[in-house]
């Protein structure tokens, strides 16, 4: 089907952005890689006065290190995460994750600063970027702010983000040398997760000096699995220590039951699902 | 809005109407008719095309984002009368039947190649996880993609789709 009829800017600077979405108020949406939003105006589930295009902003493309932390622009393609060295050396449970999204086409032109303000509960980059204790920088009229990532998922497809406020960069503090993985559990044809499991680790002589757990598709957010990581810390990194510690891992969720699978499943799949993430991430 | 898009090597300059889809400017406005719409969920990739080198859902992007970029479409791949090495594949291993997922399968399936020249059986399903076929069942796609892999060797850069002798098919895409 063909949207329905929108203005449309596409300014170069984000002051131009922000001045862009405050002026054209409440109707209007940025438009970032297109890749959630377009599907919507083509079904018109939503009809948008004024697209703001974020395509032709340099500053919001590109990750740099800044002291202990990545900085990641909102720009920033999934094809581009998959790929980037830095993000390899220093967020590898970005690259990995970014990996299982969608299908090649669509990581081309997706965002991270587009997944993230989405939030949508089974979008997979929402899970690793709380895992991984990342900032959200985000601007408005009234200047910048920063949101931690538990913070910025409020609810389904909600966020922290205020109305006329993009979100610029994702500050990701540095895992170098950790080991992760994100294990999805999705139907074939559609690559959506029906339940999925960011780990990211830090092994040190065999056992589990640290360990970050989230899940994706467990509530109407990101759920941070924190008495998996409690029970991981200290730990050996055996098949069987990280067995007990992952049966912790639907303690505190509430997740939905629909077509693809009911609540009590769901719990199943994450206890399951984070030992195979912990299990791959360490090796074990 | 105006914008100037490079399509197939020909520069284009339109006005366009902000919620036109890329698909259907190059169907309707520039006559592109080998770029097929297949879904309304951008699920079936049908509509791929090369944007700026990458493949990506015609359907999924603006023609107004397209503006100041190079679009390549399925009619833009054979050379001098002939088809692209891909194309000859997906002929020679008798990768279609209706034919309809078949524009959009080869565009990236020679993505698929820039990035991984000598793909196995599962980096080729994952590769083309994002274009669905309701016919040939994937089996003669994965083999074409092989062996167009293995005629092009050298990647699928612009000299590899060069293959010396090889006649243009009656009724292939020219
Ligand atoms: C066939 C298909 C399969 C998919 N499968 C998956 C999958 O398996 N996993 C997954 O995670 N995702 C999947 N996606 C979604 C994809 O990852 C999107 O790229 C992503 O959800 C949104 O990023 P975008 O850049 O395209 O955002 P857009 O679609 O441009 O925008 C999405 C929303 O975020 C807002 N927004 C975007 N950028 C900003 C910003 N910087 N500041 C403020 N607001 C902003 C927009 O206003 C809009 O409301 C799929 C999409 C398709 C079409
Ligand atoms: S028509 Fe574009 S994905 Fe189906
Ligand atoms: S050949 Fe008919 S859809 Fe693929």
């Amino acid at each position: 089907m063909i949207p329905a009829a929108f203005d449309y800017v596409a300014p170069t600077t984000v002051d131009d952005a922000v001045r862009a979405l405050s002026e054209a108020g409440e109707d209007a949406k940025i438009i970032a890689g297109g890749q959630s939003l377009l599907p919507v105006l083509r079904m018109r589930l939503a009809a948008p006065s004024k697209l703001i295009d974020l395509g032709k902003v340099p500053e919001l493309r590109g990750i740099r290190e800044d002291g202990d932390a990545l900085v990641i622009g909102a720009m920033t393609t999934h094809y581009e995460m998959q790929h980037d060295p830095l993000i390899a050396e220093h967020a590898s449970l970005l690259a990995l994750t970014a990996n299982a999204v969608a299908d090649p086409q669509v990581r081309h032109r997706g965002t991270f600063g587009g997944s993230l303000a989405h939030a949508d509960p089974a979008g997979d980059l929402p899970a690793p970027a709380l895992a991984l204790d990342a900032e959200m920088v985000v601007r408005g009229m009234d200047g910048t702010r920063t949101v931690p990532a538990a913070e910025f998922f409020t609810d389904f497809f909600t966020t922290a983000l205020r109305p006329g406020e993009i979100l610029v960069e994702v500050r990701v503090p540095k895992t170098t040398g950790w080991s992760a993985h994100y294990e999805k559990f999705n139907r074939v044809a559609q690559a959506w997760s029906i339940v999925a499991v960011a780990a990211a680790v830090r092994v040190e002589g065999g056992a589990i000096a640290e360990a970050r757990v989230a899940l994706t598709n467990m509530g109407s957010t990101p759920v941070r699995a924190t008495s998996v990581e409690q029970a991981l810390v200290g730990r050996e990194a055996t098949p069987s220590a990280i067995r007990d510690a992952a049966a912790h891992a639907a303690e505190g969720t509430s997740p939905p039951s629909n077509a693809d699978a009911d609540a009590e499943y769901r719990k199943h799949l994450a206890r399951v699902l984070t030992s195979r993430a912990v299990s791959a991430a360490v090796g074990a | 809005m105006r914008i100037t898009v490079t399509v197939d090597g020909t520069k284009f300059t339109d006005d366009v109407e902000p919620r036109q889809l890329l698909v259907h400017y190059l169907r309707e406005r520039l006559g592109k008719v080998g770029t097929v719409v297949g879904c309304d969920t951008s699920n079936c990739g049908a509509c791929t095309v090369h944007l700026d080198g990458h493949s990506v859902k015609s359907c999924s992007v603006l023609a107004v984002q397209a503006d100041g970029c190079e679009v390549t479409t399925i009619e833009g791949l054979a050379r001098d009368g002939n088809l692209h090495p891909v194309q000859r594949a997906f002929h020679d291993n008798h990768a279609l039947q209706c034919g309809f997922c078949t524009p959009g399968m080869i565009m990236q399936s020679i993505d698929l190649l820039a990035d991984n020249p000598d793909p196995d059986e599962k980096a080729v399903r994952e590769g083309l996880e994002g274009n669905l076929c309701r016919c040939t069942g994937y089996q003669n796609i994965v083999r074409a993609v092989r062996d167009a892999a293995a005629q092009m060797q050298g990647g699928a850069g612009p000299e590899a789709e060069q293959v010396a002798g090889a006649p243009a098919t009656a009724g292939g895409t020219q």
